[in-house]
């Protein structure tokens, strides 16, 4: 189910402007990845590259390459419906379609593949809700508009629709910054259940988040603003955090600057 | 599908069904193609069938474009994306449809108004003129809408303004709700309706004659609540920081409404009151009812029959001969520059003086 | 020092207390301005409904034939015989064809500006269509009058051919000057005000349920039904509504391309019929005091359908707004 990604040589660009410049690492399956680094490092822009949600900006261009197991996402006759199809995205603000219920939200991905019986999407839909822990939360209230929940009900919400549709992999940006420290901690135990199933990678702004919930620990870091963020080591988290190879990681986590 | 299931993994894959992230695609080039196969069939089909309307051409290749790419996108790429082709393709048909009309007005109305558009035509009247025969112009009917545009505007925009001002800065209470409804409805009312008001008061009642001012008024009419919403959108656009740091000065509401609200807004709000310049500039109907329409110059709006540039247009498509067909498409010309110049020009300084933060 | 305090706040007071007084006077004066406009344009509706209403009322009580129903329009014979049923069917059926043709394709190009042309070329299109809508519908009267009207009898026959049988479009030959041509013109003419307004709505679709809808693997054509279509529903509803205000009340546009009979035809291409705004552009030259007065009642009654299809427009939005969450 879970898949490996092996990023090479990646660089991604608004229009003229390089934003990451020559990144290359490999995401391990089933494991759950966090990237950190200072605001405007280009972290979040990697994550975009890694389902092709980049090019949707206008003017987003990517060069290189990332294979998912043996296929390159960005080879000829890759469709990016399909990739994005493949590797879910949460975003960094909850966003359950406001004129959907709770149920179509999760659905939502579903009825795009095809027809699904009513009792098969019911069971995925419950499936789905329980896997994102908010079953218990809404299993009354299905019927009822997705944009009536507490940020992060909704936030589950919206991991609940990402896992619907089974993907290999889960990308996460910033999926806390805009919740309360409860709904945080909601959702971090949440990725600690998920990586049974999923391959996870999550951008961060928040170092002890990273610390508790991930395996490896990516750090980016810009030589200055207006320079393109590049990769800075990728390493085990316990390492990352105890013992970085790179002397700038150590300044990073230990709040000297970023 | 257990979730235990799931965590052993390798038994579900073959069953997802996006085993591949390759899909068979449809050639970068295919909408262009296609799109020439269509053209080219509907051309044929036109030729062939002997239909002599290119209006029908153009919608046979557009309903053949459309047709193809669902039909062929559907058998290489599948129902998913034959469906977003067919959204793509319809949406470019609709696109090419409007357009085609749309640019055939403008190119129709410059290529014949060209013809008798000159010095002469814009400073003669058609007093005089036989219509049957080439000769005459516009001048009378430039005074007429100028004056009459011009009454109007002094009508308008200071009760527009006001009243705006009364909404934004003042208004609570049921006066001001039952301003904000009647100015809706007012933007509703049809250029026909404010003139057939001002002919039955001010001409039937009143017994005042036809004049430029009788329509200047039911051009106001039509003006004022064009100019109390778009001032309304402006001045909530001005922050209420800076309402209340001028306030806080100790100098009073109005002297903050004039001298710091105002400034601010004044460049969207004149891009208001231009565009409703420019919106009844074009309007026909009333001036139909109650200026009357003359073929000489009278210089006096409140006295007498005018012309105006729309009516003029419209009484010289009357009058059905070439000559006047020609003089009509010329005014219609010289209108629709009339229009999109204040247009730029409104623009041009609603970008100039749009608050910078 | 206790008596330096009244003193203190006395002195900025002394000074202020005759400046408060003009500040009031000018505070009033400047209120009663603004208030006195606001009552200015609340008595002009009034006095349009007045005043509509009562040369309606004499016309009314002076026609010999049933104003609501009869078929024929002699306001200035004696007796005068004169009824709105052929007008309101024509303005009606015109208006019907000028959205039905309009609003998918105002629609379509609207979509295409905010979600499918290149943004090189989106930007300068929108400017176009701003600037379209401000063309004067004398204008499109002309165009409809001279150019539109020979170009469309071939479609006519076509229409004859494959639909006739429907009776709805069975064409006889002649010039194409039908409330069909006038609705077409008609939704020519309207087609920048929807794809105007409409277009800026769907520009303000959040892009954060667009990247949602993308991120689950929707084609573009998905995204745009699960995301921006549901945002836009009650823009792009007040657009039509506003287009289907302009498509009734537009008198040049129409009395330019249709010939006007009081009859009415089954077939929408068959010359004939009128709208009321027409009727009002081509009678009022020959009409005596009652003709006049006639004219008006029949113009009260626009005002009274364009009214309520404003308001109808405007309870569609209210109830919209409650239940979209795109801002939550």
């Amino acid at each position: 189910m879970a898949k490996r990604i092996d990023v090479s040589g990646l660089s991604a660009y608004y229009g003229s402007f390089r934003a990451i410049d020559d990144i290359s690492m490999t995401v391990e399956p089933r494991s759950v990845t966090a990237f950190i680094g200072p605001s405007g490092c280009g972290k979040s822009t990697f994550l975009r590259t890694l389902n092709r949600m980049h090019e949707v900006t206008p003017g987003g261009r990517v060069e290189g390459k990332v294979m998912l197991d043996d296929e390159d996402l960005y080879g000829t006759g890759v469709d990016p419906v399909s990739v994005r199809r493949t590797i879910g995205m949460v975003f960094q603000r909850p966003n359950p379609f406001p004129t959907m219920s709770i149920y179509d939200n999760v659905a939502a991905g579903l009825r795009l593949n095809g027809d699904h019986k009513k009792s098969e999407l019911d069971g995925i839909v419950e499936k789905s809700l329980r896997g994102a822990n908010l079953w218990n939360e809404v299993k009354d209230r299905l019927n009822r508009p997705g944009s009536g929940l507490s940020g992060g009900q909704q936030q589950r919400l919206c991991i609940a629709r990402a896992i619907a549709v089974e993907p290999q992999v889960l990308l996460m940006d910033e999926p806390c910054s805009a919740l309360d420290p409860i709904s945080t901690l909601a959702i971090e135990d949440l990725i600690g259940e998920l990586t049974s199933r999923f391959t996870i990678v999550i951008v961060t702004h928040n170092m002890q988040q990273a610390a508790r919930v991930s395996d490896r620990t990516a750090f980016f870091n810009l030589a200055e603003v207006g320079a393109p963020g590049k990769l800075v080591e990728i390493d085990d988290t316990e390492r990352i955090f105890s013992n970085p190879s790179v002397q700038a990681t150590e300044d990073y986590i230990s709040g000297r600057f970023g | 599908m257990s979730q235990t299931v799931m965590a052993d993994a390798a038994p579900v894959d073959a069953s997802a069904p996006t085993a591949s992230l390759h899909r068979p695609r449809l050639p970068r080039w295919a909408p262009l193609g296609l799109a020439a196969v269509a053209a080219a069939l509907g051309t044929g089909i036109g030729l062939v069938a002997g239909l002599d309307s290119r209006i029908q051409w153009g919608l046979i290749a557009a309903l053949l474009y459309v047709g193809l790419t669902a039909v062929l996108a559907g058998a290489v790429e599948g129902t998913r994306q034959a469906k977003d082709r067919l959204a793509t393709s319809f949406i470019w048909v609709c696109f090419l449809l409007a357009v085609l009309p749309l640019a055939s007005l403008i190119w129709e109305t410059v290529a014949r108004g060209v013809k008798v558009l000159d010095g002469y035509f814009l400073t003669h009247s058609m007093n005089g003129v036989i219509t049957m025969e080439a000769g005459g112009g516009i001048y009378h009917a430039l005074i007429g809408t100028l004056q009459q545009v011009g009454l109007a505007t002094l009508i308008a925009a200071p009760v527009g303004l006001l009243t705006a001002i009364y909404l934004v800065e003042y208004g609570t209470g049921r006066l001001a709700k039952a301003v904000t409804f009647f100015v809706d409805v007012m933007t509703g009312i049809p250029s026909i309706v404010a003139g057939l008001f001002i002919l039955s008061f001010w001409i039937i009642i009143l017994d005042f004659g036809y004049s430029g001012f009788a329509g200047a008024m039911s051009l106001a009419i039509l003006m004022m609540p064009i100019v109390v919403r778009s001032t309304e959108e402006m001045l909530k656009l001005v922050p209420n920081e800076l309402r209340e740091a001028s306030l806080a000065l100790g100098v009073p509401k109005w002297r903050t409404i004039l001298k710091v609200v105002l400034p601010t807004a004044i460049g969207g709000i004149t891009t208001g009151i231009m565009l409703a310049v420019a919106r009844i500039a074009g309007e026909s109907a009333p001036i139909l009812l109650l200026v009357f329409g003359s073929a000489s110059i009278n210089g006096n709006p409140f006295e007498g029959a005018q012309s105006s540039l729309p009516y003029y247009v419209y009484e010289q498509w009357a009058n059905g001969n070439e000559p006047s067909y020609d003089r009509a498409w010329a005014a219609a010309l010289v209108l629709i520059a009339f229009v999109m110049i204040l247009n730029l020009v409104a623009r041009g300084i609603a970008r100039w003086k749009a608050p910078k933060h | 020092m206790a008596t330096d305090n009244p003193p203190a706040t006395a002195e900025p007071a002394d000074p202020a207390d005759p400046l408060k007084g003009a500040t009031r006077k000018g505070d009033r004066i400047f209120l009663g301005l603004s208030r006195g406009s606001g009552i200015t344009l609340l008595a002009i509706m009034a006095a349009i409904a007045v005043f509509l209403t009562w040369r309606a009322a004499l016309a009314i009580s002076a026609d010999e034939a049933n104003f609501l129903t009869a078929f024929e329009w002699d306001a200035n014979a004696t007796p005068p015989r004169f009824g709105i049923a052929v007008l309101a069917f024509g303005t009606v059926v015109s208006s019907l064809i000028a959205m039905i043709v309009a609003v998918p394709v105002a629609v379509g190009i609207a979509l295409f500006i905010s979600h499918y042309a290149p943004r090189k070329l989106a930007t300068p299109l929108g400017y176009v269509i701003d600037l379209l809508a401000a063309v004067p519908s004398i204008v499109y009267g002309l165009w409809g009058a001279l150019f539109l009207v020979p170009h469309l009898s071939g479609l006519y026959e076509w229409l004859d051919d494959y639909l006739g049988w429907s009776g709805i479009f069975s064409y006889e030959g002649g010039a194409a000057r039908s409330l069909f041509t006038a609705g077409i013109l008609l939704a020519i003419m309207i087609l920048p005000i929807i794809t105007n307004v409409s277009r800026e709505v769907f520009r303000q679709a959040p892009t954060m349920h667009e990247e949602a809808a993308l991120a689950l693997g929707a084609t573009r054509w998905e995204v745009i039904r699960m995301s921006v279509l549901p945002f836009g529903r009650s823009g792009v509803i007040s657009a039509s509504m506003l287009g289907l205000g302009r498509a009734l009340g537009e008198t040049m546009a129409v009395a330019t391309v249709l010939s006007p009979s009081f009859l009415i035809h089954a077939s929408l291409l068959q010359p004939g019929g009128g709208t009321f705004a027409q009727n009002i552009a081509a009678g009022f030259k020959e009409a005596g005091a009652t003709g006049r007065d006639a004219l008006i009642a029949s113009g009260l009654v626009l005002f009274v359908i364009t009214l309520l299809v404003n308001g109808a427009a405007r309870l569609i939005i209210a109830r919209r707004k409650e239940y979209s969450g795109a801002n939550a």
